[in-house]
């Protein structure tokens, strides 16, 4: 099972407040479908604007990147630089 | 619309060219000459992008009627190089990373050769006042002054 | 240090686009011209928020020389969402509004209409003779009173994201984000020390010298080409696409050599009103701004308010940090408050935070990336913040930062916990360096503090080619903004084992080459250089292949070495290594060209630090402060180039002490632009600065085969705060709003004077 964190108030809006959740799944793709069964739509908003952080690596996007079983993934605020 | 006619001398060629009473130097060299190594940044003679000599004086041509250029010499970017031979000032701007996005580039060279041609041993201070009307954004201007500080003593040794 | 068995990285060889760039010969975006092309110029609103009622153009379009006019209604309407645009995530509804008003007018400089005719004169002419009646709104400037109840509201479908419960008020509030981590009243709790103060900062304009240009030519057949001065090529194609409705395969966009972006040219402004404008008139179209719409209606990066508090234990511990801050974005939503509220505390390691954001609409141009956008707002609030814990706690302010620096498994306030990170191995190096070692000079004050920027990777394709003597072109497809021709041909001299001279890089546009994510996020050296890598192992595999032919035997028994192929073993047999050269002579006969492809979407950048010292004076008469030593300690990964590494240092805080003591954007009452040009927005000399020292911190990026990681954007994080903070050591006086310039220094300083008087 990975640890999946998403930010306070994005947890607030779309997964009752809770920041940490426990989810099983090979890649992210599979890590989302799961948390979209638990909280419908929160799925479209992660694959929209978010980038995902696993264990600290920050992805721009990661639909299909490998999740390990102990894996820490943080969906965080999409980034752009200058 | 009835142009002028002007007769000048562009880096040591002959030149002729028609423009409007208006028309700045600058868009004469860039939009009626080709020259389009001389950049423009601001046209109101704040960034020094448009640098040339006029009469060996250092002029924002952004700021010049090209009407005014009737009988002068002018120098341009395009004419600091010596044939295939870099001016000292072009080599060592490449060599020392003095520039970055290379825009600036034109106008930092033609004003530093106008300070050089004025004053052999310039002072790190000097340097900087001379250059002072020329923005460049990407560099900080360490390796450009570093850049003239060093081709200036490079040209001292070589007269010596 | 790190790059010291390598052959080429490391040197500081001449860039390849060095001689075309010192004779005036390169290209930039005006610098392009079509035979018959027609003139663009664009009408932009005098007014900081106006209703459109009507734009009569029929006189302007009787105008002899005038062959196309547009507004709005040439522009299709965009569905009200985020969708992706060359990989840019985007509300075309904004996007297509900020290229062209549609109901409104949302600031001093937006575009109306705009005209292409056969001279600038007739252009300029037909501009005046277009009739827009307007009815003035009223409007708002500072974020602050955007938030307001009240305030003037800009969008009327504009609703908060990110309130539980959401909210169906009309608002300026675009977003709201909160971060959490451990419990702010209970690390409150356990502070000997807290400081809390609120601090401003000022809109600041990226300030490239070259002025957006664009070149459009649209033919019968439904082709585009557009020659444009870019970060991204390839996002132009994507807007211009989705903006217009053409198929991306039918614009092919050339980068122009580029004078200048720091993330402002990452945008769409007149690529689409020149195809649109050529499309109608059936000429090609140039268009090119002038620096005060370069300012008006361009950039720049968000002005802010922020609120923070720091509580630290006696012996140096912060045990609490809480932060707001609300920034502004411009006429639409989309500011930097994301990466703002994430980098703000991100070099420390602290129990308990808690970090609020506002994304906030006035009637400003739309903010665009500025270097590590964000992070430099945050970073003055927050670093000014922890200068004043310093101060009450009588400790050094780069052991406080040692004490509380993040480090591999510190857990981020934003969720990840970071892997191997140099925020101690750069404290200790600017501890070390001659400037903090040396004391401060009578009459000078120094400042210290530090700055986090992610780093971006994302998508590159890159191509690799040898020709028939042995000499190899690289290309990619990212613009060349500050020397990373050099970077790449660098790289690739390294992985192929031939001479620097021997590798051509060259940039493809975007019908040459795959797709390449902007030229931003210091991405360009570590993604696009992970792609040409890849792309000249790819032509290694096959050169392998033509001598393992040669010599009739296997492919693995073959290697590459130092530009040679070689049998593997003695067993393989006893030959003669094989040039490249002498490969690249028998390509025909041995399979045909030798070329290597690659194409990558590059994760693991690597965060960066910044560490910056400044010593300085002050003129308590006229508040001018003058940087007598500046050095920009930063972990660089492997420096590939290191003269165009410290350019990136000593150019980001060249900007950064510019954003700290003079830019700034000033509205009048109207809310119109004050300062549109270079004489009153104050960027920095060459007399304002002094030699800026560098330290590259060299710990490799394990994500990348050479160590690379992103160094353009850290250096523009610290300045603001290491100025404000040795302001505040020379002065006693504590700023807290950008840019420290001379009037508001001098008038903090009277302030103080009776004060210092009676004491």
């Amino acid at each position: 099972m990975a640890k999946v964190v998403l930010t306070y108030s994005f947890a607030r809006q779309f997964a009752g407040g809770k920041t940490e959740h426990e989810v099983s799944g090979q890649s992210i793709r599979h890590l989302v479908r799961a948390l979209d069964e638990r909280f419908p739509g929160i799925g479209d908003r992660l694959n929209e604007d978010m980038a995902v952080a696993i264990d600290g690596v920050i992805h721009q996007n990661a639909f299909l990147e490998k999740i390990a079983p102990d894996s820490e993934v943080c969906f965080i605020p999409a980034l752009q630089g200058g | 619309m009835s142009k002028l006619h002007v007769t000048t001398t562009i880096n040591g060629e002959p030149t002729e060219f028609l423009c409007d009473a208006r028309e700045t130097m600058l868009d004469v060299l860039r939009d009626r000459l080709g020259l389009t190594g001389t950049k423009e940044g601001c046209g109101s003679g704040d960034c020094g992008a448009c640098s040339i000599t006029v009469d060996g004086r250092l002029v924002c041509a952004c700021l010049m009627f090209g009407a005014e250029a009737e009988g002068s010499q002018i120098g341009t970017i395009e004419g600091l190089a010596e044939g295939e031979k870099l001016h000292p000032l072009q080599k060592r701007f490449i060599e020392l990373a003095a520039l970055q996005c290379g825009i600036c580039t034109p106008g930092f060279l033609v004003a530093a050769k106008a300070l050089l041609d004025r004053n052999k041993n310039p002072t790190e201070t000097e340097v900087r006042y001379w250059l002072a009307g020329n923005l460049c954004r990407c560099t900080g201007y360490d390796k450009i002054i570093r850049a003239v500080m060093d081709v200036a003593a490079e040209l001292r040794g070589a007269t010596r | 240090m790190s790059s010291q068995h390598y052959k080429w990285i490391g040197t500081r060889p001449n860039r390849p686009d060095g001689a075309d760039k010192v004779t005036g010969r390169a290209r930039f975006g005006a610098d392009f011209n079509m035979p018959g092309q027609l003139v663009g110029k664009v009408l932009r609103s005098p007014h900081a928020h106006a209703r459109i009622k009507s734009i009569d153009t029929s006189k302007a379009e009787a105008l002899h020389g005038v062959k196309a006019v547009v507004t709005a209604k040439d522009f299709p309407e965009q569905p009200n969402q985020i969708v992706p645009a060359g990989e840019m995530q985007a509300n075309l509804r904004d996007v297509t509004r900020n290229v062209m008003a549609r109901e409104k007018a949302l600031y001093d400089g937006h575009a109306v209409a705009a005209v292409a005719a056969t001279t600038s004169e007739i252009a300029s002419e037909a501009l005046a003779l277009i009739k827009v009646d307007y009815e003035v709104l009223p409007h708002v400037i500072d974020v602050d009173d955007a938030m307001k109840d009240g305030a003037p509201i800009l969008h009327d479908h504009l609703r908060t994201d990110g309130l539980t419960p959401p909210s169906d008020k009309p608002t300026n509030i675009a977003k709201r984000l909160e971060f959490v981590k451990g419990d702010i009243a209970a690390g409150l709790a356990k502070a000997d020390v807290v400081i809390e103060r609120e601090y401003k900062t000022a809109a600041v304009h990226q300030g490239y010298i070259e002025p957006h240009a664009t070149l459009a030519s649209a033919t019968e057949d439904g082709q585009v080409q557009v020659w444009s001065t870019t970060q991204g090529h390839f996002q132009v194609r994507g807007f211009c696409s989705r903006l217009l409705n053409i198929e991306t395969s039918q614009i092919r966009v050339t980068a122009t050599e580029i004078g200048g972006g720091f993330g402002g040219k990452t945008v769409v402004y007149l690529e689409p009103v020149a195809i649109r404008l050529s499309q109608k008139s059936g000429k090609p179209v140039k268009m090119v701004m002038e620096r005060s719409e370069v300012f008006r209606a361009s950039g720049p990066t968000s002005g802010g308010t922020l609120r923070v508090k720091i509580g630290a234990t006696r012996d140096g511990r912060i045990v609490a940090a809480d932060t707001t801050i609300a920034l502004q974005s411009g006429a639409f939503p989309g500011s930097p408050v994301g990466p703002a509220c994430m980098c703000s505390f991100a070099c420390y390691d602290i129990d308990n935070i808690k970090v609020i954001g506002f994304d906030v609409v006035s009637n400003r141009p739309k903010v665009a990336a500025y270097r590590a956008p964000g992070a430099p707002i945050a970073a003055w609030a927050v670093e000014s913040t922890i200068d004043l814990v310093a101060e009450a706690l009588r400790m050094d302010p780069i052991d406080l930062r040692l004490k509380n620096a993040a480090r591999k498994g510190t857990k981020t306030h934003y969720g990840p916990t970071f892997n191997t990170i140099g925020m101690v191995e750069t404290l200790e190096a600017a501890k070390n360096s001659p400037h903090y070692k040396t004391p401060v000079k009578p009459g000078h004050a120094r400042g210290v503090a530090a700055g986090f920027w992610f780093n971006v990777g994302a998508d590159s394709s890159a191509a690799a080619h040898v020709g028939e003597d042995g000499t190899v072109t690289v290309i990619s497809g990212n613009p060349d903004i500050g020397g990373s021709r050099a970077s790449l041909a660098l790289m690739a001299a390294e992985t192929l084992g031939v001479d620097y001279d021997k590798v051509r890089p060259v940039i493809a546009d975007t019908s040459s080459i795959g797709f390449n994510f902007v030229t931003g996020g210091s991405r360009v050296t570590f993604a696009t250089g992970l792609a040409v890598v890849n792309a000249v192992r790819d032509m290694i595999e096959n050169l392998k292949g033509r001598a393992a032919k040669i010599w009739e035997v296997e492919p693995d028994a073959v290697i590459w070495e130092n530009g040679y192929a070689k049998p593997a073993s003695s067993n393989v047999g006893k030959f003669e290594p094989l040039s490249l050269a002498q490969l690249a002579a028998q390509a025909g006969k041995t399979g045909g060209p030798i070329n290597g492809h690659a194409q990558l979407n590059a994760q693991g950048a690597g965060p960066g630090f910044g560490v910056h010292i400044v010593d300085l004076s002050v003129d308590r008469d006229t508040g001018i402060v003058t940087v007598e030593r500046y050095t920009a300690a930063q972990d660089v990964g492997t420096a590939i180039h290191p003269s165009y590494v410290e350019g990136q240092l000593q150019g980001g805080v060249a900007q950064g002490v510019g954003w700290a003591l003079n830019e700034e954007y000033i509205y009048d009452a109207k809310g119109r632009l004050q300062n549109a040009g270079f004489l009153d927005y104050r960027m920095p000399v060459a007399s304002d600065l002094p030699m800026i020292e560098t330290v590259l911190v060299e710990v490799p990026n394990p994500s990348h085969p050479y160590g690379v990681r992103g160094v353009g954007e850290v250096p523009i994080v610290p300045p603001m705060a290491a100025i404000g903070n040795a302001i505040a050591r020379a002065t006693e006086v504590r700023m807290l709003d950008l840019p420290m310039s001379p009037p508001r220094l001098s008038a903090a300083l009277d302030a103080m004077a009776p004060k210092r008087a009676a004491e």
